[in-house]
């Protein structure tokens, strides 16, 4: 098709839509996170420099913090830093939040990385293959052990893999994860064993379970008997008829598998020490440190969003119904 | 009038009805816990809960006092060893699940509830009613839960209430959008519009024709949801941000004697141990019913 | 005799867990070329059977006993392999659902191509010839289209060619023309006949529509509960059928060359599965012995090729008198319900324009069109159901409101609406006897003694027991769930009943069963009744005047009999042209 009629095909029209639901949707958030932070906690003079300070120090920190402009002033203030990377300063130490949480980023996107390299093939395949020897022994003890690992919290997994690996039955594994501050995550590689594999435990209950439905139903479809039918060999069954149909919902999972985990490591990096953004928000939470709280928050949440509309763009692209397309004149 | 009917309609009186034999309770219970994964469930359910409500009568110790030194291993007068405080670590782990269950189950009914409400109303009405509901409930979707639960929790303090009604409106935005979807899917069905082309009034549609057909994929939401809640506040304990320390708290248990774990990992393993149990329990019991309320497809001819 | 390209011998379907035969002692044969026309209802196992030569059968069935050979070679006995090599080129399947049945995810163009394999790979100009054959556009374009892009008629169409592509000998289909427009049905069995003929291919044609099966097949076996009751020469088995059930069916059948009335069959089908004991029809039949009921009948020929399963075979019934015409007035009724101009959209798309017309008191109008015309729109609209909509409609003389939430609780009691889906109109989650009751109180505040009389009242009123009050719908087949809808119109005692194409979810018998209710409650109660079908033969047994609708228009109306002998619209003619006749046809064999 040609770029102006792409541009112009209901197919733009529909992913367009999605894109600025998308980026009301993060506007919405930074208005949650200001309202939250900065006007909701009272006097953060006080909270940052506590009961006992001083009049005048307290006067000094207000003034430094625009405390004293009108909600609406502060919050485009506060937009406007983001917007041009201004990201502030620590509470705690005055160094620049970017500074600060720079090696952060990168270690939890290694973690992640990591994580979704393993974890995401290693849980659509055994999808696809339960769904292939559907009620036969291996498919069952799957789905029951998939089914009690559903529920668990992350921390308890985690908890679990500790007691197991690293403290009381086998001492493979180093119990924590931590890093000299400041250094990369990869410089000690077996730091992350424990924190990926708890992980990978987590994602792999729904994702497998979510692949197996999908593609059961597919395997079960009328088309599919059709297939059969025809007498088709099976490599063709499965590979050009059943999967085209099965990948698009999966797809669809995935992006909100990498959601969940860009909000979920909080618990994990808390509990390895691993020196990611969940401990660092932790750390700020502590501290009270709201600069840093606001920015993390708000990192997340837009990864969060963006890989929902990611989700929503690819599911309307590999939909040939959804992509619309001219209907032949009826006979 | 019984004389006008013909005889081929007559003769259908004679056929039996096919169909299912009875109704009652009892019946439906026993079918119910007849699959394995209820049963096994239910009685970890059980366990847990039993542990929870008679624990703190049968404690003999006191899970605030000092009672010896910190990460003592199991004794006589310790079945289960000290704490990181020289605390018995059974009495706490006795009185430690009240909070979280009490906590969780409120959340779970308020947010259940809310988002039950909401998810009917935005599916009946549609139009704008619906896209202003579900627009604001999309902000709360917007963010990763454990986030929004620890923003607004180290915002504006950790007390009980706060904490259910954070839980619970971070549940309520999820469960109005999948009662919403059967909702719409029900509104669709012949006889709800035969009801409104009678004239049946919007209240008694929605209570009586709309919602107990939707009261299937509710209960299985809120199995989800109490799964979750006790996975979020026992987490948000674990983080340090507990309810009321130092009351005995599973999480919270968790957070101080991780470090002891070579020492005496009976604080740990106890609180996390039932945990495990009762989310695997919960989770497996909602996944019965959901197979069990799913009426199975039909055959063909 | 040509060599019988098909011979089934004895074939046996059984469930999984062995408990029940779904198929039982099924042989028959077909010759090169030949047609062979499947009969039968849901639950008698014929599309089972369809599948079966196939070697198929659905998820928890299994091939009990039996041999299928097919141009000499035995398909029970082949190899995994030998059977994949089999399929799609020595039997081929053409399905119900052409849309369900094409992978939504690949073209057209590829899924056809697929059936090649085996010979020379499908090249382009093979596809092509291919389409043409079916009388689809022969371009390249329309090969890139997916299902979804193309219409019903041509997704068939598609099916069909697949089916035909290597020139098996054997093509299964299994009810193909199903939801497709009379004009494209008939193009469809036009172009199945002339491949069947050119190509020499025997096929099993399954339906459970006689008119098709009168217009294509030269033989037909007749399917009940999982065994053959009787087969032979399709004239024959039309004109005189030897088994009480071919007869029953046959007189249930509406006519479209006479109109005669149509008579249901009592009691109920077997849900499913052979009656290892007894005949199975012995409990509906009005020749049934004591012997009927021993011990299965086996099958004895009473002509040449003409096979019958049943003990009386000779003998005929006394045919029982015939349900009274429909009521024929000298003038028309004073009018109940008058339209005009009745305009109704989807969104901005308009789809009715302008329609005008009226009901007279205790009058039966028919309202007949092809899917698309706007007939289920206007029907919706009159009672009140479509929300965008204009015009005018007065009802006893009074002005009526458009939206059934405006109407007075007077005229919403007065008109009562019965829907096409019996599955879907009733809350499954209340008794049958409740939801009768909830109508009830919506009109009335009665005592709980009150209430149930009434309910029990209209339930009878519908033949149904009084047990049915305290069922579940789940529990309760269709045509039961729609008596009791029609139960639920009469409880608020009507004027005015609208039905929208309420036997079309429905088997022939069953249909039957309800077209003679409603007559008798025309009758009795001078109930006016618009009658919403696509179905014409239906109508001209229970209706007064009959309209004809097409792409939102009115285009004619007018006495039943009048429209039918001197059709004045073309799209009249196209009906009554195009729709399958059976009269007809059980005189002159299907030419092949």
């Amino acid at each position: 098709m040609r770029a102006s009629a792409l541009l112009h095909s209901p197919l733009a029209a529909l992913i367009g839509r999605r894109l600025a639901l998308g980026l009301l949707t993060i506007f919405l958030v930074t208005v949650l996170v200001f309202v939250a932070t900065e006007v909701l906690p009272g006097d953060a003079a006080r909270a940052v420099l506590g009961r006992g300070a001083n009049a005048t120090r307290l006067a000094a920190l207000r003034e430094e913090l625009h405390l004293n402009a009108p909600v609406t002033v502060r919050y485009a203030r506060w937009l406007e830093d983001l917007a041009t990377a201004r990201l502030g300063h620590s509470l705690v130490n005055g160094r620049p939040v970017s500074v600060l949480i720079g090696p952060r980023v990168v270690n939890s996107s290694i973690l992640l990385a990591v994580t979704g390299l393993i974890g995401i093939p290693l849980a659509i395949l055994a999808g696809i293959a339960a769904a292939l020897w559907h009620g036969r022994r291996a498919d069952r003890y799957l789905s029951i052990v998939t089914l009690a690992l559903a529920g668990l919290p992350e921390f308890v997994v985690g908890i679990g893999l500790i007691a197991v690996f690293a403290t009381l039955v086998f001492h493979w594994l180093p119990p924590v994860s931590m890093v000299a501050p400041g250094a990369s995550v990869l410089t000690k590689p077996e730091i992350l064993v424990l924190p990926v594999t708890t992980l990978v435990l987590v994602i792999f209950p729904y994702l497998f379970r979510m692949t197996r439905a999908t593609m059961i139903g597919v395997l079960q479809s009328e088309y599919m008997e059709m297939a059969v039918l025809k007498g088709l060999p099976r490599w063709r069954l499965v590979f050009v008829h059943a999967l085209p149909n099965a990948i698009p919902p999966t797809i669809q999972v995935v992006a909100l598998t990498f959601a969940y985990l860009a909000g979920g490591t909080v618990m994990i990096e808390y509990l390895f020490g691993y020196a990611g953004l969940g401990q660092g928000l932790m750390e700020a939470i502590k501290a009270r440190d709201i600069p840093i709280i606001q920015v993390i928050v708000l990192l997340l949440a837009t990864v969060y969003v963006l890989l929902n509309v990611a989700a929503d763009v690819v599911t309307i692209l590999t939909t040939p119904r959804l992509r619309g397309g001219r209907t032949w004149q009826a006979m | 009038m019984a004389g006008n009917v013909s005889a081929a309609l007559r003769g259908a009186m004679r056929q039996p009805v096919t169909g299912a034999v009875g109704r009652g309770g009892w019946r439906t219970a026993l079918a119910f816990f007849a699959q394995p994964s209820a049963l096994v469930g239910g009685m970890l359910t059980a366990t847990v809960l039993i542990i929870v409500m008679a624990g703190p009568l049968v404690a003999w110790n006191s899970p605030v006092d000092f009672i010896g030194a910190p990460f003592e291993l199991p004794s006589a007068a310790t079945p289960l060893g000290t704490d990181i405080m020289g605390r018995d670590v059974l009495a706490r782990v006795l009185s430690g699940g009240t909070v979280i269950l009490s906590l969780s189950a409120i959340a779970t009914l308020l947010g259940v509830v809310t988002g039950g409400a909401l998810g009917l109303t935005a599916g009946y009405f549609k139009g704008t009613i619906d896209d202003l509901i579900m627009r604001l409930l999309d902000v709360l979707l917007a963010f990763p839960q454990t986030i929004l639960a620890l923003l607004f929790v180290s915002v504006l303090g950790s007390s009980f209430t706060i904490i259910a009604l954070l839980v619970a409106a971070i549940h309520a935005p999820q469960v109005a959008r999948v009662i919403r979807a059967a909702t719409l899917k029900v509104r669709g069905e012949d006889f709800v519009e035969y009801a409104r082309g009678i004239g049946t009034p919007s209240f008694w549609i929605i209570t009586r024709e709309i919602a107990p057909n939707v009261v299937g994929p509710l209960l299985v939401e809120a199995g989800l949801r109490f799964t979750y809640s006790i996975a979020l506040i026992a987490g948000l304990s674990f983080l340090g941000l507990a309810e009321n320390p130092p009351a005995p708290n599973w999480g919270l248990m968790l957070n101080e004697n991780l470090i002891g774990l070579p020492q005496n990992p009976w604080p740990v393993i106890a609180p996390v141990s039932l945990i495990a149990i009762l989310t695997v329990g919960v989770n497996l019991l909602t996944d019965a019913y959901a197979v069990w309320s799913t009426p199975r497809g039909g055959g063909g001819s | 005799m040509s060599l019988s390209a098909v011979r089934v011998d004895g074939l046996r379907i059984v469930t999984a867990n062995l408990s029940h035969r779904l198929l039982d002692d099924i042989s028959f044969n077909i010759a090169s070329g030949e047609v062979l026309g499947v009969v039968g209802e849901s639950g008698s196992g014929k599309t089972t059977l369809g599948l079966a030569l196939l070697h198929h059968c659905r998820h928890g069935l299994a091939f009990g006993a039996g041999v299928i050979r097919v141009d000499g070679k035995n398909l029970c006995a082949e190899s995994t392999a030998g059977l994949r090599r089999a399929r799609g080129r020595l039997v081929c399947y053409v399905p119900q659902d052409p849309a369900s049945a094409l992978n939504p995810a690949l073209r057209v163009g590829t899924q056809l191509a697929e059936c090649f394999e085996s010979r020379v790979r499908g090249g382009n100009a093979d596809l092509l010839e291919l389409l043409a054959a079916v009388k689809l556009p022969p371009h390249p374009e329309f090969l890139d289209n997916f299902p979804h892009q193309l219409s019903g008629g041509q997704l068939q169409r598609i099916a069909i060619g697949m089916a035909f592509a290597n020139r098996p000998r054997l093509i299964v289909m299994d009810e193909p023309t199903t939801g497709l427009d009379v004009t494209t049905q008939a193009h469809v069995l036009d172009t199945v006949r002339r491949l069947c003929r050119v190509h020499g291919v025997a096929a099993l044609y399954v339906t459970h529509d006689m008119g098709v099966v009168a217009a294509i097949a030269q033989r037909v076996a007749v399917v009940y509960a999982g065994r053959i009751v009787e087969i032979g020469p399709t004239a024959r088995v039309l004109e005189d059928p030897a088994h009480p059930y071919t007869r029953a069916l046959v007189r249930a059948v509406p006519d479209l060359s006479t109109g005669n009335p149509v008579s249901g069959i009592p009691g109920q089908a077997p849900e499913f599965g052979a009656d290892e004991r007894c005949c199975a029809f012995a409990a509906r039949c009005a020749l049934a012995r004591r012997a009927c009921g021993e011990s299965v009948p086996a099958m004895v020929a009473v002509a040449p090729a003409h096979e019958v399963r049943c003990l009386r075979c000779e003998d005929r019934e006394t045919v029982p008198a015939q349900a009274p015409a429909p009521v024929a007035w000298s003038e028309r009724p004073p009018p109940l319900l008058v339209a005009q101009g009745v305009r109704a959209f989807y969104g901005r798309h308009e789809v009715l324009h302008g329609v005008s017309f009226s009901i007279g008191a205790g009058e039966c109008v028919a309202l007949v069109g092809e899917s698309g015309s706007g007939k289920t729109t206007l029907a919706r609209c009159l009672a009140g159901l479509h929300g965008e909509v204009a015009g005018a409609i007065e009802f006893g003389g009074e002005p009526l409101p458009l939206a059934a939430g405006a109407r007075s609780a007077a005229a919403r009691r007065r008109i009562q609406y019965i829907f096409q889906n019996p599955y879907q109109s009733f809350n499954p989650r209340r008794s049958i006897g409740a939801s009768l009751a909830t109508t009830l109180a919506q009109f009335e505040r009665s005592e709980r003694v009150e209430e149930r009389r009434r309910v029990l009242a209209a339930l009878d009123r519908v033949a149904l027991p009084a047990s049915i009050a305290g069922r579940y719908p789940r529990d309760l087949s269709g045509g039961q769930r729609q008596r009791a809808a029609i139960a639920r119109a009469l409880i608020t005692d009507p004027d005015l009943l609208i039905c929208d194409e309420i036997t079309s979810a429905l088997d022939v018998s069953v249909q039957a069963v309800i077209t003679e209710l409603l007559g008798e409650l025309q009758r009795e109660r001078g109930l006016a009744m618009l009658f919403v079908t696509h179905n014409l033969a239906l109508v001209r047994g229970i209706t007064q005047r009959l309209c004809v609708m097409q792409a939102g228009r009115l285009v004619e109306e007018g006495p039943t009999e009048d429209v039918m002998q001197r059709p004045q619209a073309a799209e009249t003619r196209r009906l009554l042209r195009d729709s399958p006749r059976f009269a007809a046809a059980r005189s002159t064999p299907a030419v092949c």
